[in-house]
């Protein structure tokens, strides 16, 4: 009985323990939270601009820009996953790899080779631990992720999209082979309560509106390029699939922080109730124990005033 | 339209500074720009790296070095985009 009390009492103590851990990610992921929906907020002025500059230039330039055209034989499509660097945040990486696993089976049943590009140490272990091979990835930077590190996996991924799979050889400085598609597997912020996984077509590009467009007062300026409008986008489209996984990396933040504190808010709230239960099951244990000790003493006077009555 | 000019210098981080000027001043790859207010649409390719000088009404400059950076003036005034753009020490220019 006493050693009950004692594993119970051993067990409330690791509860309380974890509880205080738990409770403590919860509070960094709410700040974090915030933090990063101000990143996103911050980052929505340049790519408000650069989609509409692009739209002006896509209506004045040639279109046979090699990243803005589909290519007849698609041979090899490229997937660029973001997972998170540490666990803790509920289904957050099981949903982003889930949903990257869908989009390869879908690609391979369309007879394309997969080749795949993660961000996020919990994506790449996913994959080393099965075995399977991981083109190129990135880790060290999915809770906080600046510009810096979106150019240096899209300047990559461009060069190996421009290149396409007809061409021999690795590009950038990951080493990848040729691909003639990028895809992009991230988690979309819609609320605290909800992340949705999806994967978007990032090259070929189509020019995505992200501002409701607003009817415009008048025809659309008609703009002087300086240099010609083919050169201008040539330089503008690499900066604007940059700008796209920088809000997908910025985004993907903000879902693991609130995915990590939805999880770690039900891990304090369950504690709570863990010790509840242990609490009541301690004293009740205890409780007993103090009971049968009675019990015992008083059986044992009895027998021996009955003994004593006996002689 | 006003004479003055509204602008927009933009990161891809964050907006760095947005206001009304007199003109702002830039390099294209093709050659110095200034603008003035009533300025005709245009997109330009900035040179690499280069600076973008807005000057305001009171006389005052400020001045940007501008990386990986275009600009694009329309109705509504001119926008510098940039990749990075951070304030650059007065007496650089």
């Amino acid at each position: 009985m006493a050693g009950q009390v004692q594993a119970l009492r051993r067990r409330i103590r690791t509860v309380k323990s974890t509880k205080k851990i738990a409770k403590a990610q919860e509070l960094v992921a709410t700040s974090r939270i915030a933090k990063a929906q101000e990143r996103v907020n911050a980052s929505r002025p340049y790519s408000v601009a650069i989609t509409k500059v692009l739209a002006a230039l896509a209506s004045n330039a040639s279109v046979d820009n090699p990243l803005l055209v589909a290519r007849e034989r698609v041979q090899r499509a490229g997937v660029l996953l973001i997972t998170s660097d540490r666990g803790l945040a509920g289904a957050y990486n099981a949903n982003a790899i889930r949903a990257a696993e869908q989009l390869i089976a879908q690609l391979r049943s369309d007879g394309k080779e997969v080749a795949l590009y993660v961000v996020g140490r919990k994506g790449t272990g996913y994959y080393r631990f099965r075995g399977r091979t991981v083109d190129a990835s990135w880790t060290g930077f999915s809770e906080r992720p600046s510009f810096a590190d979106a150019k240096k996996i899209g300047d990559g991924l461009i060069e190996a999209f421009s290149a396409g799979s007809v061409t021999e050889g690795t590009f950038g400085p990951e080493g990848i082979a040729g691909v003639d598609e990028l895809h992009i597997v991230s988690t979309e912020f819609k609320s605290l309560m909800t992340q949705s996984a999806n994967a978007k077509p990032l090259a070929p590009v189509q020019i995505e509106e992200t501002v409701d467009e607003q009817p415009e007062s008048g025809p659309r300026a008609a703009y002087e390029f300086e240099p010609d409008a083919d050169e201008l986008l040539d330089a503008l489209l690499p900066k604007y699939l940059n700008t796209r996984i920088y809000a997908a990396l910025l985004d993907s933040a903000a879902s693991e922080s609130a995915s990590r504190r939805r999880a770690m808010k039900s891990a304090s709230d369950n504690a709570d109730d863990l010790l509840k239960r242990y609490t009541r099951e301690m004293n009740s244990a205890r409780q007993a124990a103090i009971t049968q000790e009675i019990s015992e003493i008083v059986g044992g006077a009895n027998a021996l005033a009955a003994a004593g009555s006996d002689v | 339209m006003a004479n003055q000019l509204h602008v927009e210098v933009v990161a891809v981080e964050q907006k760095i500074w947005a206001g009304e000027a007199e003109m702002l001043v830039a390099r294209t790859t093709e050659g110095e720009i200034g603008v003035l207010p009533g300025h005709s649409p245009l997109l330009g390719l900035l040179k690499e790296p280069s600076q973008v000088r807005v000057k305001l009404a009171g006389g005052e400059q400020l001045t940007y070095d501008v990386a990986g950076g275009f600009l694009s003036i329309d109705a509504n005034g001119v926008t510098v985009l940039a990749e990075s753009a951070t304030p650059a020490t007065p007496e650089q220019h």
